[in-house]
């Protein structure tokens, strides 16, 4: 059996890429990277268990329409039966066109390898969070798209074979007019770690405190949604039903209720740290760990611990 | 603009998330059913202020049963001029997005909307699986659309940003928050809603590619740890050591 893997172009060194190929190693069977543009750093791979990685380098920026024409003539040339994907926006669209077009079910947002005892199944997560599902899938052809900090990446030392490959993509029906990357930080969706505050911050002026424990601990910032509404933070922060959905390992919340949609973004976290002054915060029900007091005297002091911390290891 | 609406329903967010039926299916016992929120504060109401300004019809669409028809006449109280029902349980995305695919080919659609994603299964899957049906372009995520023409410029998030990209109509795009604000539906908006035309179609047969076999819940979650904020250096070594997260 092989697997295909999707990997964007240029993210050949993101965790979230060796989630996805050791992932896919796991599977048992042969791993094969297909990805497009520059291939610098494309055998770092290797290392995660790909023993080739295909490159369409006749394509500098492609639509999610061309991405599957690519993944697709991919399938085609290697044999897969599972094609593995990292849960990101780019999988979002893809994904789904792919498993129309290859007639393949679709898990979305596994959480874990597959069970192959008995036919093919693997879970979810469903309800914002709140439930997980069994999915089978009934088709020869299985593709997987794997929820970011589902599985922890193994190094097994090597490098792949990088090939160019011609992916007959045709021309792109979607023009891009402008980009904008905020510069410098964490990626929320990727972050290990988040640092976040709500409305007990009582204004943006305030919330140098929340970036400086962020930076000690090399965390990303997120905030709740009227935070973001009033415009004391920007809208990519704001996590939650109607915002981003994260699942870091640590996820420190300050000044936040805990109002059930807030909630639904962040209970994917595996450990939940709350700093509210208030002892009848409902977010506490959802903490493993927690600090009732106020948000101003707390996290200085945690970011000096963590400083400390820091230092010492 | 002839503008097709997907619309879905999803449990109010305060409802109880539970199973029946040896886990294998979801307790729908005093759940309180609400249309999915992206699509209609941000989907529908964005086709509806293109079709005011611009003239067309916004039709909307659900896969779903008879019981679904409640979220049906809430969007055309908002203001859709006309609504389809397949009459069919919506098994997975796949089999959604197909019975879609199959009215939209009949029908010219120049603009063809979902919301981000369901609340309850969260795939984001249908909006792509319709657009590679119908061979057509898709944008997902997009929290800003303008028409001029045939032409569409949207605002859409992307790894790590946001991009304005420029597409021709036909397309597919999924809706996200920005797009629009959102409407409460008027007295007048309720009756009219009444005698609109709601056309109920039988289901195409379809193999299946996916199955949610059974449902599960997290375990409980331990009591909450409390800590002295006076001792910060406590939950340090906690994170480390116990949760091992740092
Ligand atoms: C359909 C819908 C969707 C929604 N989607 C989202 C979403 O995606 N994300 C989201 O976040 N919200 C969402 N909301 C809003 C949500 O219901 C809450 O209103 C919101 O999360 C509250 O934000 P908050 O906790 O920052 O503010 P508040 O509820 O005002 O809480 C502030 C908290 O700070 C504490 N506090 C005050 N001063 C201090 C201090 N000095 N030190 C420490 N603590 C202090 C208070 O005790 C309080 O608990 C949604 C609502 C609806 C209806
Ligand atoms: N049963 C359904 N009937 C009509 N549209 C649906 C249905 N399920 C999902 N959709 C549409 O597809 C979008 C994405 O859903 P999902 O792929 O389930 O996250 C929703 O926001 C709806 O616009």
């Amino acid at each position: 059996m092989k697997t295909l893997v999707y990997i964007n172009n240029n993210h050949f060194s993101a965790k979230a890429s060796f989630e996805a190929v050791t992932y896919a190693k796991k599977l048992g069977g042969e791993v094969v990277v297909i990805t497009y543009g520059d291939s610098t750093g494309a055998e770092l791979l290797g290392a995660y268990g790909a023993t080739k990685v295909l490159v369409d380098s006749s394509l500098a920026n492609a639509d999610e329409q061309q991405i599957t024409r690519l993944v697709a003539s991919a399938v085609e040339s290697t044999g897969a039966e599972v094609i593995v994907f990292s849960h990101d926006l780019v999988a979002k669209a893809v994904a789904p066109r792919l498993s129309v077009r290859l007639k393949a079910g679709l898990v979305s947002g596994a959480i874990a390898l597959p069970e192959t005892a008995n036919g093919f199944t693997c879970k979810v997560n469903v309800f914002s969070g709140k439930a997980f599902a069994t999915v089978s899938v009934k088709t020869t052809v299985k593709i997987i798209s794997l929820l970011p900090n589902s599985i922890q990446p193994e190094n097994i030392g090597g490098s792949a074979v990088v090939e160019t490959f011609n992916g007959n993509t045709g021309e792109s029906s979607i023009k891009v007019v402008s980009t904008k990357k905020p510069e410098g930080n964490i990626p929320l969706p990727e972050a290990e770690l988040v640092v976040s505050a709500g409305r007990g911050l009582k204004g943006p002026e305030n919330w140098g405190i929340v970036e400086d424990l962020a930076s000690a601990l090399g965390a990303a910032t997120a905030c709740s949604r009227p935070v973001a509404d009033i415009g004391w933070r920007p809208h990519h922060e704001h996590v939650g039903q109607t915002g981003v959905a994260i699942r870091p390992n640590l996820y420190i919340a300050a000044g936040i209720s805990g109002a059930i949609q807030h909630l639904a973004g962040v209970n994917g976290s595996k450990v939940i740290v709350v700093i509210n002054s208030d002892p009848e915060a409902p977010f506490f029900k959802a903490a493993d760990y927690g600090i009732v007091g106020d948000a101003f005297d707390v996290l200085p002091k945690l970011t000096e611990a963590i400083k400390k911390f820091k230092n010492a290891n | 603009m002839n503008i097709l609406v997907c619309i879905s329903k999803s449990p109010d967010t305060t409802s109880k998330i539970a199973f029946t039926d040896g886990n294998t299916k979801f307790d729908e016992n005093g759940v309180q059913y609400i249309v999915n929120p992206y699509d209609e504060w941000y989907s529908l109401v964005r086709a509806l202020e293109i079709k005011e300004s611009l003239g067309g019809n916004v039709t909307i669409i659900t896969v779903g049963n008879t019981g679904d028809e409640a979220i049906i006449r809430k969007a055309l109280a908002i203001g859709a001029d006309n609504a389809v029902r397949i009459d069919a349980e919506p098994i997975d995305a796949f089999y959604v997005a197909s019975q879609i695919a199959t009215y939209a080919k009949k029908n010219n659609f120049d603009l063809i909307l979902t919301g981000k994603e369901t609340i309850n299964y969260n795939g984001s899957q249908v909006g792509g699986m319709i657009a590679e049906h119908l061979e057509l372009p898709y944008v997902s995520l997009a929290s800003k659309l303008d028409v001029a023409g045939n032409v569409l410029t949207l605002e859409q998030e992307i790894v790590g940003g946001v991009q304005v990209v420029e597409v021709a109509t036909p397309v597919v795009v999924s809706c996200a928050k920005g797009m629009a604000e959102q409407r409460i539906p008027n007295m007048r908006g309720i009756m009219a809603a009444r005698t609109k035309p709601l056309e109920v179609i039988a289901p195409e047969s379809l193999d299946l590619f996916t199955q949610f076999e059974a449902y599960s819940l997290p375990d409980a979650k331990k009591a909450c740890t409390m800590i002295d904020p006076m001792n910060m250096e406590s939950l340090v070594e906690l994170l480390h050591n116990e949760a091992k997260v740092i």
